[in-house]
């Protein structure tokens, strides 16, 4: 069983620092996400959801406790192998997107290929068939200014999935578009669960994007609480 | 190289920007070309002097003249197999700002003690059998468009009046460092319509060898020691050397004016990457995320950095060479030879990457030093 462990946290606790004062955000978390799960994380705003998601991602560092993910121990990667290690397990998905705006959607997607040893050729198929995924062939030359929300968005779960990582991690994917778009992102979230396989970590203050999670807990006040995906639905 | 297509794209993200950047680097090493040249031209004219040759002048000052008699008796000095001598003319062709050196010298002995002006046998005989024919290098010829036959006027300064020459030869130079931008006449066309009559302005002595050269020097200047006109005696180097120290600490000067515009141009393209960075901090954030290492990220800018001062680097040093080469300028004949030296532009281009890299130091260790978690809530 333990095989199919993809992220498993162990007491972790962050606190920061601002001046004098200690802010406790993490107290203790304990946390097991399975290969191929859809997990999703709710919690009121500052509740530390994005904090856990930057642990897990390993761009952020823990005050305390043991984040394993992908089989890693990250705490013990120096920065350059933290880098390496994100390269190859983790793929970002972003409230605002994040892509590059002088970057083409196609070299958007490309980006994380150039940290790989695929040829250009090979990294042309790859990018494409992630554009492909999610629907956006046909835009591979637009810059991000010249595409929508929810386009920019499915450029963004591309270039996420474009090196075939471990784990997904969505920061309120759906956080800044309308309703159609929110829908369109979470079908193709749900379709890189069920088609594709893929491990993802959804953090949303919407209840109804949680709903389309195996399975979702509460984060408040630091402490991880399970909660009901019955009335996720809502 | 697969990140080359990146930095590339970075660098015309602001196209204006870089450009301008481009060109004020351009510019600058423009400036530094041209500077450097003029350092190295002066030194080209002190590198192709013969150690063999020594430059006879009056003891109180160039001005005045030596008498003509003193020919024989330096001739007859141990070590001396020949001995020239000339003048200095300062006439104005047209208008003073076609300045080129003119001088008054003997047509027997002149070209034999100067082998490397390169002139036929057939032009130095006209040149020889008319009173007021010249010579002029092939330097002057591209500039004013002159050929043989050609009639020239001067207007004296020196030595008053209209005078009237006519090219009887083109010489050029054994080699590209030879001067090619020199007038010669006859001395005694001077000499007849002057009031140099009896007189010369140098003499120019070839000794047997360059280890005659101080003793040599020794003995001329004892020989006409508590004279009417006691004489100066030096190597051509060191005369060379001494027109050169007229101008004063020009070398000082030219290396200050220099590493001012290079260190102005380094403040512009350190603030110009430093705003390319400052744009840049999420997107730094993002591709941190992605995998990029920091040392990767910093690379990255210092290549930007690195490619748009060499690309203004290129362009300097070429057009330098590309105009001074190519036109033939000599800075209004201030000096012989003004030829851009590929080890000038190799510094050029040394400096200009230099530049870059500097410029792109900052923002690099800053963009190494990001936090992601920080840089990704940054709004700029």
């Amino acid at each position: 069983m333990s095989a199919s462990i993809v992220v498993e946290l162990r007491g972790v606790k962050k606190i920061y620092h601002r001046d004098a004062i200690e802010v406790p955000v993490l107290d203790g978390i304990d946390l097991t996400v399975q290969e191929g799960e859809y997990f999703a994380m709710m919690g009121p705003s500052g509740s530390g959801k994005t904090t856990l998601l930057n642990l897990i991602g390993g761009i952020d560092t823990p005050t305390g406790g043991e984040v394993r993910v992908a089989g890693e121990e990250i705490g013990r990667l120096s920065e350059k192998q933290l880098a390496h290690w994100r390269s190859r397990h983790i793929g970002f998905i972003f409230q605002l997107y994040n892509l590059i705006p002088v970057l083409t959607a196609y070299q958007n997607v490309e980006l994380p290929l150039y940290l790989t040893d695929l040829s250009k050729a090979e990294r042309r198929d790859h990018t494409m068939a992630a554009l492909e995924v999610v629907g956006l062939t046909s835009h591979n030359a637009h810059f991000p200014g010249e595409l929508s929300g929810g386009q920019e968005q499915r450029v963004a779960i591309a270039r996420a999935i474009v090196s075939d990582p471990t784990l997904l991690l969505a920061d309120e994917p759906t956080g800044d578009l309308d309703a159609k778009s929110a829908g369109e992102i979470l079908d193709l979230l749900d379709r890189l669960n069920h088609e594709f396989t893929k491990t993802i970590i959804l953090v949303t203050h919407d209840r109804r994007a949680a709903s389309r999670a195996h399975r979702m807990m509460r984060l408040d006040k630091g402490v991880l609480e399970t909660a009901d995906l019955a009335g996720a639905g809502g | 190289m697969k990140y080359f297509r990146l930095i590339l794209i970075n660098a015309r993200r602001s196209r204006r920007r870089t450009i301008l950047t481009i060109l004020g680097v351009a510019v600058a090493l423009f400036l530094f070309c041209t500077l450097r040249t003029v350092m190295t031209s002066f030194r080209t004219a002190l590198d192709v002097t013969d150690e063999t040759r020594l430059v006879v002048r009056n003891a109180t000052s160039i001005i005045f003249p030596l008498p003509y008699a003193y020919k024989d008796k330096i001739a007859t000095i141990p070590g001396v197999v020949d001995v020239t001598w000339g003048n200095w003319f300062g006439g104005i062709y047209i208008d003073e700002r076609n300045f080129f050196a003119q001088f008054a010298v003997d047509a027997d002995t002149y070209f034999r003690i100067y082998p490397e002006i390169i002139l036929d046998s057939e032009s130095l005989e006209s040149f020889r059998k008319e009173r007021n024919a010249c010579v002029v290098g092939t330097g002057l010829v591209r500039r004013f468009g002159w050929k043989v036959g050609d009639r020239i006027a001067l207007k004296g300064t020196i030595f008053p009046g209209q005078w009237e020459f006519v090219i009887r030869g083109i010489y050029d130079g054994r080699t590209p460092d030879i001067d090619k931008n020199t007038f010669f006449f006859h001395y005694d066309y001077l000499e007849e319509n002057s009031w140099m009559e009896g007189s010369v302005g140098f003499y120019v002595v070839k000794v047997e060898n360059h280890t005659l050269a101080s003793p040599v020097i020794s003995a001329i200047d004892s020989r006409f020691t508590n004279s009417m006109a006691e004489t100066t005696t030096e190597t051509e180097e060191a005369f060379q050397l001494g027109f050169i120290r007229m101008l004063g600490n020009i070398e000082l000067m030219i290396d200050a004016i220099g590493g001012a515009v290079i260190f102005t141009i380094l403040l512009v393209t350190m603030n110009t990457m430093m705003m390319a960075g400052r744009e840049r901090i999420k997107e730094i954030a993002v591709m941190k995320t992605l995998g990029f290492t920091d040392g990767l990220v910093s690379a990255l800018i210092l290549g930007e950095a690195a490619i748009i001062a060499l690309v203004g680097g290129i362009i300097g040093c070429g057009l330098a060479r590309i105009i001074y080469d190519l036109s033939g300028i000599t800075l209004g004949g201030f000096v012989p030879s003004f030829v851009v030296r590929g080890w000038t532009i190799a510094i050029g281009i040394g400096i200009s990457l230099l530049l870059g890299v500097i410029s792109g130091l900052v923002p690099a260790i800053l963009a190494r030093r990001l936090r992601i978690t920080e840089a990704l809530r940054y709004v700029g």
